[in-house]
C-alpha cells in the first residue's frame, strides 16, 4: 500500500516545523505587527472599546456554535459555522489588543475564561437564546449591520491594531449582513408560518435595540438597511428609543450566566492545565 | 460510444456497454456519471456513498458538544473549523451520489428513518474533553487508512471527492494528535483523561473496518469493480502498525494485551475486537444510537419550516419575475 504518508508522518519529529498543525508556532496571534500604541490614545478608553467588541463577538460565536448539528439544511450548518468562526477570530484579536493595552498583559483566554458574567460588556442582544431560525436570523441581521456599521467607523481608529482588526472584521460582517438579509427577506415572504415567525422575532429582538445606539451616531444608516430588509420581506420594522446600554455596563439578562457557564467550563476545572 | 440506461431496458444491457464498462475498469481508469454502468455497481455505489455522507453528518455530534465548551479559544476555533469541515464533506458526499440518481432530501429521510447506516463508530460517547483528540487521531486515523484508497476509487465523482476529503482528514488528523500531545505534556489529570479516551475509542476504532473478511459479504464485488481497494483486514492491520509508534511516542498504552510486533509476519499481532458488539451497534443497540438519530430527525423535523418558506419565496419570486417579463 502507497497511501500511507499521510498518516505515517504523524509522529514524526517537527521541530523544523513550529507550524505543523493548525494554531502551532503561533504564541503571539499579532506577532509581526506593530503595537505601540499611538501617543494621545487613551489606553483605558481603547481597552475598553476592544473589550467590549470581542464580547460581543465572542458571546455572538458562541449563540452561532449552538445551532451545529441543529440547522435546517447542510448548507446552513456550513453558513452558521462560517460566521460563527468569523467573530471568534475577531475576538481574539480584540482580547489580545485589550491585554496590551490595559496593563495587564493577559491573553485571550484570560478574557474569555476567567471572567464572571458581570465582567461581560456584551450588548444582551448578543445573548439572547437562539430560539427559531428566525430569530436567529432577524437577531443576526441586526447584529452585523449594527457591528459592520461600527467596524467602518473604526477603520479610521488612531490605534492601527484596532484600525486593521476593524478593516479585516467589515470584510466578514458584510457578508453575514447579506447572508441575514437574504434569510429575512425569505422568510418574511415565504409561507404563512415563516411570516408569522418573522415579524414574531423583530418584536422580540425591539427591547435589546435601544442599546446599540448611544455610544455613536450610525443609529440613521443601521435603521435605514434593517428597513430596507424588513420592506422587502414585507414585514414591519417595530420602532424604538434609544436607551441606555446595560450590556455595556455589565448588567445581563438571566441568559448570560449558564451561556458563560458552559463556555468556561472545562477551562475552570482544570485552571493549572495548558490546552 | 456509452448511454446512460435507466428504467427496466437496463437490465439487458447490451453486450458491447457492459464490455466497455469492464474495459474501463480493467484499465483503472474512471468511470463517469454520464457513462453506461451496471444496475449493481450504481446501487452499490449509492449505497456505499450514502452511507459515508450520512457518517460525515452524524459525526458531527460526537465532537460538535464539545464546540461550546473548549477550553481555549485556540481549541474552539479549530473543533468549529473541524466540525463545518464534516458538514462540507456530508454535502459533497450528498452530491456525488446524486451523480448517479440519488437524492439527497430521500437519503436523509432513509437516514432518520433508519433504513441507512452510518459508521459505527460515531454511536460511542464523548464524555471528557480528550475525546476530541483521541477521535481526530484514530478515527479520523482509521478514516484516512479506509479513505485513501478510495482516492483512486473507479467512480469519478467519488474519487475526486475522496480527494479533497482526505486533505481535509488529515489535518484533523494532526490536529488531535497535536491536542493530545499537549494534554500529554500538562497534568496528572489532563494525562489520565488521554489515557481514558484512548482504553475506549481503541476497539471501537478497530471496528471502523468492518467485519473480518470472511464476514464482509459485500466486499468481494466492490474490490472487482476497484470501487474498493484493499480488504477489510488489510487497512486494519496496516491502521494498527501506524499507531502503535505514535502511541509509545505519545506515552500512551493500547488497551490490548495481545499486541506484540511479529518479526515474522513483519506487522503487528493483535487481540480479535468483540464482533458481537460490533454487530449490536449497527443494529441499532450501541450506547448513542438512538440518540444521534433523534437530534437528526429533531434537526431535520424543525428546519421543515424554513425550508418550505426557502422554497415558497423562491417559487413566489419566479412568478414575479415572470409576470414582470409578460408586462
Amino acid at each position: 500500500m502507497s497511501d500511507d504518508h499521510v498518516y505515517l508522518t504523524l509522529a514524526e519529529e517537527h521541530e523544523d516545523d513550529t507550524r505543523w498543525a493548525y494554531g502551532t508556532g503561533f504564541e503571539d496571534p499579532l506577532h509581526g505587527v506593530d503595537t505601540t500604541v499611538p501617543d494621545g490614545v487613551d489606553r483605558a478608553a481603547l481597552a475598553g472599546l476592544c473589550l467590549a467588541l470581542g464580547d460581543d463577538a465572542l458571546v455572538a460565536a458562541q449563540r452561532l456554535a449552538e445551532w451545529t448539528t441543529r440547522a435546517p439544511e447542510l448548507e446552513e450548518e456550513v453558513a452558521l459555522a462560517n460566521i460563527g468562526l468569523d467573530l471568534l477570530g475577531q475576538a481574539r484579536l480584540l482580547y489580545a489588543r485589550c491585554g496590551q493595552v490595559d496593563g495587564t498583559g493577559r491573553g485571550e483566554d484570560a478574557y474569555a475564561y476567567f471572567r464572571d458574567p458581570a465582567g461581560f460588556r456584551n450588548v444582551t442582544l448578543a445573548e439572547l437564546p437562539n430560539g427559531d431560525f428566525a430569530f436567529s436570523m432577524v437577531r443576526l441581521l441586526v447584529f452585523a449591520s449594527w457591528r459592520l456599521a461600527h467596524l467602518q467607523r473604526l477603520t479610521a481608529s488612531p490605534d492601527p491594531v484596532l484600525a486593521a482588526v476593524a478593516a479585516k472584521g467589515v470584510k466578514e460582517l458584510t457578508y453575514h449582513r447579506q447572508y441575514a438579509a437574504e434569510w429575512v427577506v425569505r422568510l418574511g415572504d415565504g409561507t404563512e408560518e415563516s411570516h408569522r415567525r418573522t415579524r414574531a422575532a423583530l418584536r422580540q429582538v425591539t427591547p435589546h435595540l435601544g442599546e446599540l445606539f448611544t455610544a455613536y451616531d450610525a443609529r440613521e444608516e443601521v435603521v435605514a438597511v434593517l428597513r430596507q430588509v424588513t420592506d422587502a420581506a414585507g414585514v414591519p420594522l417595530p420602532a424604538w428609543t434609544p436607551g441606555p446600554g446595560a450590556g455595556r455596563r455589565g448588567v445581563h439578562t438571566e441568559h448570560l450566566a449558564p451561556l458563560l457557564a458552559e463556555l468556561q467550563s472545562v477551562a475552570r476545572a482544570h485552571p493549572e492545565a495548558s490546552w | 460510444m456509452a448511454a446512460r440506461q435507466a428504467g427496466p431496458a437496463a437490465h439487458e444491457a447490451p453486450p458491447e456497454l457492459q464490455q466497455h464498462f469492464d474495459a474501463t475498469i480493467a484499465r483503472d481508469q474512471r468511470i463517469e456519471p454520464r457513462d453506461w454502468m451496471p444496475d449493481g455497481y450504481r446501487s452499490t455505489l449509492i449505497r456505499q456513498i450514502a452511507q459515508h455522507a450520512h457518517s460525515e453528518i452524524i459525526g458531527m455530534q460526537p465532537e460538535g458538544e464539545w464546540i461550546t465548551r473548549a477550553p481555549s479559544l485556540r481549541r474552539k476555533a479549530i473543533l468549529f473549523a473541524k466540525v463545518q469541515d464534516e458538514a462540507g464533506h456530508g454535502l459533497y458526499l450528498y452530491a456525488a451520489a446524486e451523480t448517479l440518481g440519488a437524492d439527497r432530501a430521500d437519503l436523509t429521510r432513509r437516514l432518520i428513518e433508519g433504513h441507512q447506516k452510518y459508521s459505527s463508530i460515531f454511536n460511542y460517547p464523548t464524555p471528557t474533553f480528550a475525546d476530541v483528540g483521541v477521535i481526530g487521531w484514530f478515527v479520523d486515523g482509521a478514516a484516512i487508512c479506509n479513505q485513501v484508497p478510495l482516492c483512486r476509487s473507479s467512480y469519478g465523482p467519488y474519487a475526486r471527492a475522496m480527494v479533497r476529503i482526505c486533505k481535509e482528514e488529515s489535518f484533523h488528523q494532526r490536529q488531535g494528535y497535536e491536542l493530545l500531545r499537549t494534554m500529554m505534556r500538562g497534568t496528572d489529570a489532563q494525562r489520565e483523561m488521554v489515557q481514558d479516551a484512548v482504553d475506549r475509542w481503541w476497539w471501537p476504532s478497530l471496528m471502523m473496518f468492518g467485519p473480518p473478511d470472511d464476514a464482509s459479504p459485500n466486499s468481494a464485488r466492490s474490490m472487482a469493480w476497484k470501487i474498493k481497494r484493499h480488504s477489510n483486514d488489510e487497512l486494519r492491520q496496516r491502521f494498527v502498525d501506524m499507531t502503535v509508534p505514535q502511541a509509545e511516542k505519545l506515552g500512551v498504552t493500547l488497551p490490548d494485551p495481545e499486541l506484540r510486533w511479529n518479526p515474522e509476519r513483519g506487522h503487528h499481532d493483535f487481540g480479535t475486537p468483540d464482533w458481537d458488539e460490533l454487530t449490536r451497534v449497527i443494529q441499532g443497540d450501541g450506547p448513542c444510537n438512538a440518540q444521534r438519530v433523534r437530534r437528526r430527525r429533531t434537526a431535520h423535523e424543525e428546519g421543515a419550516w424554513v425550508r418550505e418558506a426557502a422554497a415558497a419565496h423562491a417559487a413566489k419570486r419566479a412568478a414575479r419575475s415572470e409576470k414582470g417579463a409578460v408586462a
